[in-house]
């Protein structure tokens, strides 16, 4: 379908008619495969089949995939302990994230990782962080590495509002606001660093309001709604690209999970995750998708379906391949 | 890569010449070198390391940076994530501290995390040791700390030759590596070949053969256990001199195969004596077969256990020095301890 | 209630002994104070009385076994009792002597259980496992005694030949408690004590005439040449009182008493057994002592107190006709005298050839404690005396 033809649907958010009908069906598959991805994943957590722990990011996919949606393959990414999103919207396959959960040798760690270090080099994704603001000068230093490279490349930095508070944030931030870095730093204000609120932990309103510090821009998006989540994002890239230097990109989240397994949501009302539930990215963008005539509630119900089967066969394949042999214990520790 | 060749022209340059000639070669060698850190740029390095290479290589190359510890080695880490071949220089060592989420929880761990599907190439070059009346803050030898990580190397040259060739195999080396330079050997000049040589890592250096005791040291206490075995040789007592250079992966055959020629060891390092390089250099000879060939026990010199003092006397007592290294060696051979 | 019997401690220094023979046999009864049985320690023989009265049960450590000193040997129970639960032979040492396979290496592992207590460095311990060599027969000299490789190297003075020459037939003899000692004690000696040695020629012609007229009829003794040299060198010693010293680590011991030796040779080795008092015992008394003591030597029936000290010894070996002779000091004495046999030898005298009784002896001296010009005034007291024996018996 034409693009021209798509812009002229009555009544469509400029953010949703950027979108073709191919990106649209990608990022509903995406946002309900990360969805199904974790659903299953904690599944397998309380039937006693993954060990460890591990944070889920129930509620924040549009997020993580509005985002990638705005990269090319040969860019990067950095993603956090809450990063199976940005890992699925990057492009990984959940069979071998699946697998890495059960500690096998066909994880993508080869099972030395687990949840919080997945990690997809060859597909930009420069790998999850057990450590808050761990990824932020990391990112800093690929985006250095672009420019000293003269790629065309650019770094997205996902961080949550807890790494703002990290001093490497505002390190990682000076460095790339000075040095005109080709990276977006993304804040999924989820509104807890654990138990934490955000309101109690930060001297802001707002991470954005931040930016001003750094002497880039400071957007605040809503991170449940895909479309403007791409948006932003878009804009973002394609200042970074251009050599314009950082950005500073929030959006306003919420994880409807606790912040691990052993969380019991002290800290929060039902009410409040009730509430969040009822603002669904995934429920958004169906509602949305349907209401605008844009795709078919059919179309997308087979996309679910489709996931619904991925997500069974990835089980399958974590349960049934070879786990590590300690023998193997000592490699890669050096190259 | 080539080790020395025997025609090379060979001069005598400062431990400081060394290191920035090894930058240079590697920086024309190899586009994905670069260096960065604070003040290394016009002001040439608090120590006059980098010298000159911004005007030889630019302001891309040579980057300075701001005072961002932790930042800076994030970034090391994300562009030799990424393709690079970062060279990033701390002012003091002490202040890697302050970088040590980054070194220790991320660039020692990136590659067995992710399933060895991922390398980190970075090198850190940082001044340690004391003697300069830096005090508590700048004078600390912490090579253990670093050590005691696996997914690191650490070396500690104690020579031009050596801190050249070392640097110039920390590049080749698809791991982060640490380099300890020390601060009194800056200035130190030594014999140092003109073309790009390696000296390998995890190989000691035997400084001085000897058949009456091992001496095995590291970083600079190789120069004064040297000196000290000369003048120990005046007395009849024929000391060998090691040289460990790198303090890991530790080279203990080397040690092992002495220890077993001399039945006596005594270690010397700078860093403090408990809980450090040196207890691991003893265990290493204790679990190995030169156990039964021990003729004394064990004996170590380090680093007293106090912060590093202000007072110049005080500074040189916290620490081996070349009569202490005598002295001990002494003691050890002619009434079997120290 | 059962009695124990333990080995007891009958010499200082001693830390095992050896039972040599029991004198009475399981299930015989016993009267305290009964000989029960004989200790073969480093020197002598030791007889060991009962210490109750009862029946001897069950013998724990038979004859010939090195055994620690404090174990428990046997029990001394009442009529009808039974022998004590415990009463296991005691953690076995090693039989040397009963020893019936030979052994391919003769080391004793008799003394494993005291190694543990030594201290050795671990070079040290390799080299005496390779060797052979018990390091409690060697003397420590690193820092709190800790035997060092230099001291198991030093106690090989023989290179270790091979134990087995494969063409050639051998017999293993163990080593009983005196080789030991004789062998640690000797190798200590010439190792640590630096020796010289003054020879001197005396003329015994008219020692040898006195000795005729006063054997004559006499009954109830019979003087020997060797005799006559004991006499002579206590003399010698009391004229020369800074020779009657031991060495040791703090200070001189200058002895207030001319104590002399006598070494005696005897089946497996020798003991040199102390003369006391030599200047102030007339000859008859002298020599039956030293007949006496030589005796008792021989059965091993020496007490500890009868070969302990001393400054000095006489060991003749004039009798197979050895000429003359150099000695190794037996500490804490700081001489020795070796004698030769007593010959007729042609010398000048105011330029005529005559024949004359001869005999060499070389003084051996620690030079520690009594140096050149010392030993050669002691040398010389003591020639003066033999040559002119009249003089000891005034």
């Amino acid at each position: 379908m034409a693009k021209a033809s798509l812009a002229a649907i009555p009544n469509q958010r400029p953010e949703l008619a950027q979108l073709s009908d191919d990106q649209l069906k990608d990022a509903f598959y995406r946002m309900s495969l990360i969805r199904r991805f974790e659903e299953e994943a904690e599944q397998c957590y309380m039937k006693g089949l993954i060990h460890g722990t591990m944070h889920l990011s129930i509620g924040q996919e549009a997020s993580a995939v509005g985002t990638c949606m705005a990269l090319t393959p040969s860019d990067y990414i950095t993603s956090t302990h809450r990063g199976h999103g940005h890992c699925i919207g990057k492009g990984a396959d959940p069979k071998f994230m699946l697998a890495e959960f059960f500690g096998k040798r066909t994880g993508y760690c080869r099972g030395r990782g687990g949840s919080m270090h997945i990690a997809d080099i060859e597909a930009g994704n420069l790998g999850a962080n057990g450590i808050v603001g761990g990824g932020l000068p990391i990112a800093a230093g690929a985006a250095l590495s672009i420019k000293m490279r003269k790629a065309d490349e650019v770094v997205i930095c996902f961080f949550g509002d807890g790494a703002s508070n990290e001093g490497a944030f505002h390190e990682a931030l000076n460095m790339a606001s000075i040095w005109k870095l080709p990276v977006v730093f993304v804040c999924e204000n989820n509104q807890y660093g654990m138990s934490m609120a955000f309101s109690r932990a930060s001297s802001v309103a707002n991470v954005a309001d931040r930016a001003v510090a750094y002497s880039m821009p400071g957007v605040i998006v809503d991170g449940n709604d895909l479309p403007g989540v791409h948006s932003v994002m878009a804009q973002a890239v394609a200042r970074a690209r251009a050599g314009e230097g950082p950005s500073l990109v929030e959006c306003k989240t919420y994880r409807t999970r606790g912040h691990s397994r052993s969380d019991r949501n002290l800290y929060r009302t039902k009410e409040e995750i009730e509430e969040w539930k009822a603002r669904c990215p995934i429920e958004r963008l169906k509602a949305e998708l349907t209401a605008t005539g844009r795709i078919g509630a059919d179309v997308l119900d087979a996309i679910t379906a489709r996931v619904n089967d991925e997500i069974a066969a990835a089980v399958v394949f974590a349960q049934e391949s070879e786990a590590p042999d300690p023998s193997q214990l000592a490699e890669d520790v050096y190259a | 890569m080539l080790d020395v060749a025997p025609q090379t022209e060979v001069r005598e340059l400062t431990y400081a010449e060394a290191i920035r000639e090894a930058m240079a070669q590697a920086m024309e060698a190899d586009p994905r070198v670069f260096t960065f850190g604070e003040d290394i740029g016009t002001y040439g390095g608090a120590f006059g390391v980098t010298g000159d290479l911004i005007h030889r290589f630019g302001a891309e190359r040579v980057i300075d940076t701001p005072i961002s510890e932790l930042g800076m080695a994030g970034v090391a880490v994300g562009a030799a994530l990424t393709g690079m071949r970062p060279v990033l220089e701390f002012q003091f060592s002490d202040f890697s501290l302050l970088a040590s989420e980054q070194i220790i929880n991320q660039a020692a761990k990136i590659r067995f995390m992710f399933g060895g599907k991922a390398s980190v190439p970075l090198v850190i070059r940082m001044p340690g040791g004391s003697g300069t009346g830096a005090a508590a803050q700048h004078s600390q030898s912490l090579e253990a700390i670093f050590a005691h990580i696996p997914g690191l190397i650490v070396l500690q040259p104690s020579t031009p030759h050596d801190a050249k060739g070392l640097l110039l195999s920390a590049l080749d080396n698809p791991n982060p590596v640490l380099i300890f330079e020390h601060k009194l050997l800056y200035k130190v000049k030594g014999p140092v070949p003109a073309q790009a040589y390696r000296v390998p890592i995890g190989q000691a250096a035997i400084r001085r053969e000897g058949g009456d005791v091992s001496i095995i040291t590291t970083g600079i206490m190789a120069v004064r256990a040297t000196a000290a075995a000369e003048r120990l040789a005046a007395e009849g007592i024929d000391a060998e001199v090691i040289d460990l250079r790198t303090i890991r992966p530790m080279d203990v055959p080397a040690i092992v195969k002495s220890v077993k020629k001399t039945s006596r060891a005594l270690i010397v390092y700078e860093s403090v004596k408990t809980l450090g390089v040196g207890a691991e250099i003893s265990a290493a000879i204790a679990e190995s077969e030169a156990f039964d060939y021990l003729d004394a026990p064990i004996a170590r010199l380090g680093g007293k256990e106090v912060p590093l003092p202000y007072n110049p006397v005080l500074e040189k007592a916290s620490v081996p020095q070349e009569d202490d290294i005598f002295n001990a060696a002494r003691a050890l051979v002619r009434e079997g301890h120290i | 209630m059962a009695t124990q019997v333990i080995l007891p401690k009958v010499d200082m220094a001693m830390e095992e002994g050896t039972i040599h023979a029991w004198k009475v046999a399981e299930g015989a009864s016993v009267k305290a104070g009964d000989l029960l049985f004989e200790i073969e320690t480093d020197k002598a023989n030791m007889e060991i009385e009962a210490p109750a009265a009862g029946v001897l049960g069950k013998i724990l450590v038979k004859e010939g076994v090195v055994t620690p000193v404090g174990a428990v040997v046997a029990y001394i129970l009442a009529p009808g009792e039974k022998m004590p639960e415990a009463a296991a032979p005691i953690a076995k040492p090693v039989e040397i002597l009963a020893a019936a396979s030979p052994a391919p290496m003769a080391t004793p592992i008799a003394t494993s259980e005291q190694n543990t207590k030594l201290r050795a460095t671990p070079l040290a311990r390799s080299l005496a496992r390779q060797s052979g060599v018990d390091l409690a027969s060697i003397h420590g000299s690193g820092p709190r005694g800790r035997i060092v490789a230099q001291d198991v190297r030093k106690s090989q003075a023989v290179p270790a030949a091979p134990v087995a020459v494969p063409t050639s037939a051998y017999e293993t003899i163990p080593h009983d408690n005196m080789r030991r000692t004789i062998a640690r004690r000797l190798v200590e000696a010439k190792q640590t004590v630096p020796h010289f040695y003054l020879t001197a020629d005396c003329d015994i012609g008219a020692l040898l005439a006195l000795r005729e007229q006063i054997n004559q009829g006499a009954k109830d003794f019979k003087l020997s040449v060797n005799d006559f040299v004991v006499k002579a060198l206590g003399l010698a010693l009391r004229d020369v009182p800074d020779a009657n010293v031991s060495w040791t680590q703090d200070a001189m011991l200058r002895h207030a008493t001319v104590d002399v030796a006598v070494a005696v040779a005897m089946p497996g080795g020798l003991m040199t057994p102390v003369l006391r008092d030599v200047p102030a015992r007339g000859m008859a008394d002298l020599s039956n002592a030293i007949r006496d003591l030589a005796a008792r030597a021989r059965a091993r029936k020496l007490k500890p107190e009868e070969y302990q000290g001393g400054s000095s010894a006489v060991s003749n070996l004039g009798m197979y006709g050895v000429r003359e002779f150099a000695a190794i000091i037996n500490p804490p004495h700081a001489t020795i005298l070796a004698v030769g046999a007593g010959e007729e030898r042609a010398v000048s005298r105011n330029g005529q050839i005559l024949s004359a009784q001869m005999m060499s002896v070389t003084l051996s001296a620690d030079h520690r404690a009594v140096d050149g010009a010392l030993a050669a005034e002691l040398l010389r007291a003591f020639r003066n005396y033999i040559e002119r024996p009249l003089t000891m018996l005034v």
